[in-house]
């Protein structure tokens, strides 16, 4: 089980509010720290690794269920 | 990524700062260098007060608060969140000024230069992503 050190709830948002909160989230955090993302926009399915991508952060772990995403983020 | 921002309407503000605010959470610096209808978004109160474009314009209010409904935030919030990424850089063009008899004071604070094509094309030249909007 992954250590969550920060939790960004996303839900309800639309592009860009989820990878605008998520990278601000991680302004407060040090490298290797993992934050949660919860995001119901379905356009966060490949935004969040387009934005992990360009960030160099790590994406552990992506789930989706009911219209819910959920990604753990590695952060750098 | 350098873009030309031509136009002062909602609908193509939009974008611009949806790309602006996004580029910026990724960590891409961003250049937005506002010209013709596109200056009075950076007009004080500007973003408040742009319209959709022609005959559409009597639906702005309409569109604003559909737009409110579903959560999506207004113009001035994403110019704020914008900003907020430290990424955004914003430039007013100094001919369209002149033109347009708009002075320094009449502008927003947050823009960091006035300048010419020179200095957006300098930029332009170099960025990965060049639009004109």
């Amino acid at each position: 089980m992954v250590n969550v050190d920060v939790e960004v709830d996303a839900k309800g948002m639309y592009c860009p509010m989820p990878i605008v909160k998520l990278k601000k989230a991680t302004k407060t955090m040090e490298p290797g720290q993992v934050l949660k993302l919860i995001s119901t926009d379905p356009g966060s399915k490949r935004d969040v690794p387009a934005w992990a991508n360009k960030t160099g952060a790590e994406i552990l772990e992506t789930n989706e269920e009911n219209g819910e995403f959920t990604f753990l983020i590695k952060v750098s | 990524m350098a873009f030309v921002v031509h136009s002062g309407t909602l609908d193509k503000l939009y974008p611009v700062l949806m790309l602006a605010s996004t580029g910026g959470a990724m960590d891409a610096e961003v250049h937005l260098f506002f010209t013709f209808w596109g200056l009075d978004a950076v007009k004080k109160g500007g973003f408040d007060k742009a319209k959709l474009p022609g005959i559409m314009s009597l639906g702005t209010g309409m569109m604003k608060s559909k737009i409110k409904s579903v959560g999506v935030p207004s113009l001035p919030e994403i110019f704020a969140m914008c900003r907020d990424t430290e990424n955004v850089k914003i430039y007013a063009c100094s001919t369209t000024m002149e033109m347009m008899d708009v002075s320094k004071d009449e502008l927003i604070p947050e823009v960091d230069e006035i300048v010419g094509a020179a200095t957006f094309l300098d930029i332009a030249m170099d960025a990965d992503v060049q639009m004109f909007i």
